[in-house]
């Protein structure tokens, strides 16, 4: 009988600090082995993507278009590409797994478990940023076969993608735990994060629009992202830089907050 | 101390329906509690409020002294629950889904995995513990949902209609793993379906009907409260009509076959005394029901006067 389970007055109770911190690996192992078990859906397509485009718009179209702030157009839209694969990946990541788990029932492993709101939305969020910069790395080692890129601000690079990657991963969840079908979960990225995407400068420089246009890009906060990723390598920028970062900053706390608000509240998840 | 205590427990959904209306309810530790009740009743609405599936509309709720509002996190780390859907993910394997279930309760990775095994090999899934969850026979995965509650070794384990859909014999093997996690100091919480289960395991019982507790006793008190039971006769010689045995209620329910009610105060010994006086023979006799049905379905029925007497409560 002993050896069936540890007797009642024997079991050690674990640490609330250790449950938080194992319990913030476990999901990012989870989703780290969701990643890799599902890599035709996850990786692939993102790479096969950015093929496309630098063989499209790069070598086809690109050499009509000539150069654009001073550099090679294939060069000018790579940091652009591999942002773009950041965005994408990070939010379908946290959509798609944490819209499955409630979809499956299996969120509640989590919900019953002691983890704290807070963990369970920093573990998502981190299986997000884990899955944006693998793409994200993958889309710029395709782009060194197509072009040469330059670092100016290795530091700028490294702290646009990360906070980039956290903003979509903390949008994706948020779309997760108010999606009711599977329509609401492809709904925002198709038919807002894409045109907010390609109209974020990934292909262009906004000097190249005209003044109202210009002003309507600046609303956009795909255009800082995405110019303060290409200021990294390439040290050109349509936005100021610092601005940049402010509003990433300010996106992520407010996403966060209202991520961990919506999972206390139980919204879509407890009754 | 009681492993689970509730207090004026109340919900309110959002479509207005009351599932609960001021609930009262402890648990001793180290029980073995039943909760029955018709569909509807509220039990899954109480279990899902302790586990933190649900948000109450009033009341209190402790589990083992871990008042769920001020220490969520304590109370929620005494807890081990199977619920009554499947609700793990059907593209992960058996040991996948535990270690990472046992993760979630603060148990690190190495730990996880002797446990894993551990768990899977009690309730016979160590065979398949690479196989996709989704590959399982209903039992299996009902197996399954106990290995991965048990993981963190919880205090508490809530059991949501266990064995639905699993076969008798394995739901036989299943009642005795619940007894000796339970003789090892587990408290456990059953709802079921099937009453035969509850009585064979349970020392206390709740009934619960329309959001409130109509019945709180030890087991052995609740059926002893049982004032007749019903037998059913099979007969050697063909029955045109049921036997006149007065002061019994006799119903022929085929012609080789007739039920028969006896009080407390009536013995079978008279009955078969006046069966052979009659020149009828007995080949064999069985309860209608079991008791704790019988039970049930007069605790219950006043209120839901098209319950039949099936072998189904909840």
């Amino acid at each position: 009988m002993n050896d069936l389970v540890t007797r009642s007055g024997d079991r050690r109770q674990v640490r609330m600090a250790t449950i938080r911190r194992v319990g913030f690996q476990t999901i990012l192992i989870r989703e780290f082995g969701r990643i890799v078990r599902i890599w035709s859906q996850t990786v692939l397509p993102s790479a096969v993507t950015a093929i496309l485009y630098f063989v499209i718009f790069g070598s086809l179209i690109g050499r009509r278009i000539g150069p654009m702030d001073g550099f090679d157009y294939m060069q000018y839209i790579a940091p652009g590409l591999i942002m773009m694969a950041v965005i994408t990946n990070s939010y379908a990541n946290v959509v798609g797994s944490f819209f499955g788990a409630k979809f499956g029932g299996y969120v509640e492993e989590l919900l019953v478990s002691p983890l704290p709101d807070w963990v369970i939305v920093l573990g998502y969020v981190g299986g997000g940023v884990i899955r944006g910069l693998l793409v994200g790395g993958m889309v710029t080692v395709v782009s060194l076969f197509f072009t040469r890129l330059q670092v100016e601000h290795p530091l700028v690079i490294l702290a646009a993608v990360l906070l980039t990657a956290l903003v979509f991963s903390l949008g994706g969840f948020i779309n997760a735990v108010f999606a009711q079908s599977f329509d609401q979960v492809n709904w925002i990225p198709t038919f807002i994060l894409t045109p907010l995407t390609y109209f974020g400068g990934v292909f262009y420089s906004i000097s190249l629009l005209p003044g109202w246009a210009q002003t309507l890009s600046h609303a956009n906060p795909v255009l800082h992202m995405v110019n303060a990723f290409r200021y990294g390598f390439l040290g050109v920028s349509d936005v100021e830089v610092w601005r940049a970062f402010a509003i990433m900053l300010a996106f992520v706390v407010v996403l966060y907050a209202v991520a961990v608000a919506l999972m206390t509240r139980g919204t879509g998840l407890r009754q | 101390m009681h492993a689970l205590s509730v207090s004026g427990l109340s919900k309110i959904y959002a479509n207005g329906v009351q599932a609960l209306k001021g609930i009262d309810l402890d648990v001793e530790e180290g029980d073995f509690f039943a909760l029955l009740g018709p569909n509807g009743a509220g039990k899954t609405t109480l279990i899902g409020i302790v586990t933190s599936l649900v948000n109450k509309s009033a009341g209190r709720v402790a589990v083992f002294g871990h008042d769920i509002d001020a220490e969520l996190g304590l109370a929620k780390r005494c807890i081990g629950v199977v619920p009554q859907e499947i609700n793990f993910n059907q593209f992960e394997s058996c040991e996948t889904i535990v270690v990472n279930q046992a993760g979630f309760y603060g148990i690190e990775r190495r730990e996880a995995r002797r446990r894993a095994e551990k768990y899977l090999r009690l309730l016979q899934l160590w065979e398949k513990r690479r196989t996709m969850s989704r590959a399982l026979s209903g039992g299996m995965k009902r197996r399954l949902m106990i290995a991965r509650a048990l993981m963190h070794e919880p205090r508490l384990l809530i059991l949501d209609e266990p064995t639905a859909g699993v076969d008798i014999e394995n739901r036989r093997a299943m009642w005795e793993f619940l007894r000796r996690i339970n003789a090892s100091g587990t408290s456990i919480i059953l709802t079921t379906h099937y009453l035969e289960e509850a009585e064979s395991l349970c020392r206390n019982i709740a009934i619960i009907d329309g959001g409130r507790i109509i019945e709180r006793d030890r087991m052995a008190n609740l059926l002893r409260r049982l004032h007749t039971e019903t037998f059913v006769l099979n007969t050697r010689q063909p029955l045109a009509v049921a036997p006149a045995l007065a002061g019994h209620v006799v119903r022929l329910v085929d012609e080789h076959t007739f039920e028969v009610e006896l009080t407390k105060e009536q013995s079978l010994n008279e009955i078969f005394a006046r069966l052979s006086a009659l020149g009828i023979e007995v080949l064999s006799m069985r309860n209608k029901v079991n008791r704790l049905e019988e039970l049930f379905m007069r605790l219950v029925r006043p209120m839901h006067g098209d319950a039949g007497a099936g072998g189904q409560a909840a």
